[in-house]
């Protein structure tokens, strides 16, 4: 039985609300799901205090994005009928349930308890979570919609900035954390205590759920017939891709320009995959004889989750005025070049090196930030929420391949004896390629048949009554 | 008269409640944000 206070017909806007309360609320869930980019700092934890490999320490965060895309695509439709309250609370549950399973498990050291909380249970928080503050936010910005997914997604990477801080400060106070030797500096060796990496999921989880909280109490939709001040539906371009028309999510995916996107934001994030997956390592190879290696890999980390957070809020909001299909032109070319100029210069120019790689991690973000207005564009708001949840599954492929096409060229690499700029050589040629395929992909995007366009009716609504009208046309 | 009972009226939300819905979320934004910066300066040290 549904509960009346969580359904969309009880958060519409009454007159005299700003739209402005909508970011934050939005915000307030991305910024806590975004946790999921923390996760590296756990692993070091699980692996000496529960005693798992490399690869089951990361099988957590790879199950949780697979999660994201799937939940994202099964419960994308329902996100958009239900409204994004629901979504939120429901996401709020999970994420709640999902780290108090992970701590649980760890409490009991139960590894399989870990990989379900946080793998699955928090995955599906993850994807619910994701889709429905971008599509409401485009429908309280439809003057801006780069700007509105910008500010949302931002939060998804302004994530980590929080998660990683914080989660390592949790696990120094509960004893959680690992500490390697170091006989020069007298450092002795500490073997995480699981109870305290337990704790600081609790911690975390109830934290994050608090931090949620705000997201759920303001969320609401447009009233029908809403528009900005000054705005109007008239002034939206609607030349080239840019449609006025709707597409349902069952009619999008039988689209070619569905299928086309899939391939650029999958090839996108790949490649960005392959910097950031390794960056400490990459940094540490190429310029080993840096002052403070750790320390300057470090701080070459924290740069490239800078550039990611800043990309999405930057290169989206200036897709508004240059136009998505010219965004994707310049993340795909350009982060195509500049991966070529990497392999060209190798190790003999480090400011290059840097300026390449913070512009190539910016583009990363950029892709999953612009990716909804261009879905606006090309299938309308109507079920914008569902055809974006769809197209997450491109994440989780290649929140997978990425890593794996990475990781294993470069061992291999390295078991040949190759090490530094060298190492690397063969996985970066094989990103150009694939930024390639995305900016060909990107290039054959036209506009939408007609034939999968919804009628009439639902196509003419202004918008905020879009929602309106996916009901009646339920 | 009917106009007036059916016309919705406008009720702005304080100024204040949309500060304090920011700052929600750009504290702990901010906090990571120092954090990282932090990080930084040892890539060019």
């Amino acid at each position: 039985m549904p509960i009346r206070w969580l359904e969309r017909e009880q958060i519409v806007a009454r007159a005299g609300w700003t739209r402005w309360l909508v970011p934050p609320a939005a915000l307030s869930i991305h910024l806590s799901i975004g946790q999921a980019y923390g996760w590296s700092v756990f692993k070091p934890a699980l692996e000496h205090g529960l005693g798992v490999s490399e690869l089951e320490s990361a099988l957590p965060f790879t199950v949780a994005i697979i999660m994201l895309g799937l939940s994202a695509a099964l419960f994308g439709t329902r996100v958009d009928t239900r409204g994004p309250r629901w979504a939120m609370v429901m996401s709020s549950g999970c994420f709640l349930a999902g780290f108090l399973i992970t701590a649980l498990g760890l409490f009991t050291r139960q590894y399989w308890m870990v990989v379900l909380g946080y793998g699955v249970v928090f995955g599906i928080a993850l994807g619910i979570g994701y889709i429905s503050p971008v599509s409401t936010l485009m429908k309280w910005f439809p003057d801006r919609p780069g700007l509105a997914t910008g500010i949302a997604i931002m939060g998804f990477g302004g994530g980590a900035l929080i998660a990683a801080p914080l989660s390592q400060a949790l696990l120094v106070a509960f004893g959680g954390q690992y500490t390697a030797p170091d006989e020069a500096n007298g450092i002795a060796e500490h073997i995480p205590d699981p109870n305290g990496i337990g704790l600081t999921f609790l911690v975390l989880g109830v934290s994050y759920s608090v931090l949620m909280m705000m997201g759920w109490l303001l969320i609401r939709v447009p009233a029908a017939g809403w528009k900005p001040n000054g705005w109007e539906p008239s002034q939206a371009k609607t030349h080239g891709l840019i449609t006025t028309r709707n597409v349902s999510a069952k009619n999008a995916i039988k689209t070619p320009q569905f299928w086309l996107l899939w391939v650029v934001l999958c090839f996108n994030v790949t490649a960005g995959i392959g910097i950031l997956e390794k960056a400490s390592p990459i940094f540490q190879e190429y310029f080993p004889g840096t002052t403070g290696l750790a320390a300057a890999a470090a701080g070459f980390v924290a740069i490239l989750s800078l550039a990611n957070s800043i990309g999405r809020l930057g290169w989206s909001t200036l897709s508004d005025t240059l136009g998505r299909k010219n965004m994707y032109r310049l993340y795909l070319g350009v982060g195509a070049l500049l991966y070529l100029a990497i392999v060209v210069i190798g190790d003999g120019n480090k400011p290059l090196f840097l300026i390449c790689t913070i512009v190539i991690i910016s583009f990363y973000g950029a892709g999953f930030a612009t990716v909804p207005a261009y879905l606006r564009d090309l299938f309308g708001t109507y079920q914008v929420g569902a055809i974006h949840g769809r197209l997450l599954t491109a994440w989780s492929t290649a929140g997978v391949l990425g890593p794996l096409i990475v990781n294993a060229i470069t061992e291999s690499q390295h078991k040949t004896g190759l090490v530094g700029p060298a190492a690397f050589r063969p996985a970066f040629l094989v990103m150009i390629a694939l930024l390639v395929v995305g900016f060909v992909c990107n290039e054959l995007i036209r506009p939408v048949n007609s034939r999968f366009q919804e009628p009439v009716p639902a196509a003419e609504a202004a918008p905020g009554e879009e929602d309106d009208v996916a009901e009646v046309a339920r | 008269m009917s106009d007036q009972r059916t016309a919705p009226k406008e009720r702005p939300v304080p100024p204040v409640v949309v500060g304090l819905a920011w700052l929600w979320v750009v504290i702990p934004f901010g906090y990571g944000l120092w954090a990282l910066l932090q990080k930084i300066p040892a890539l060019f040290g």
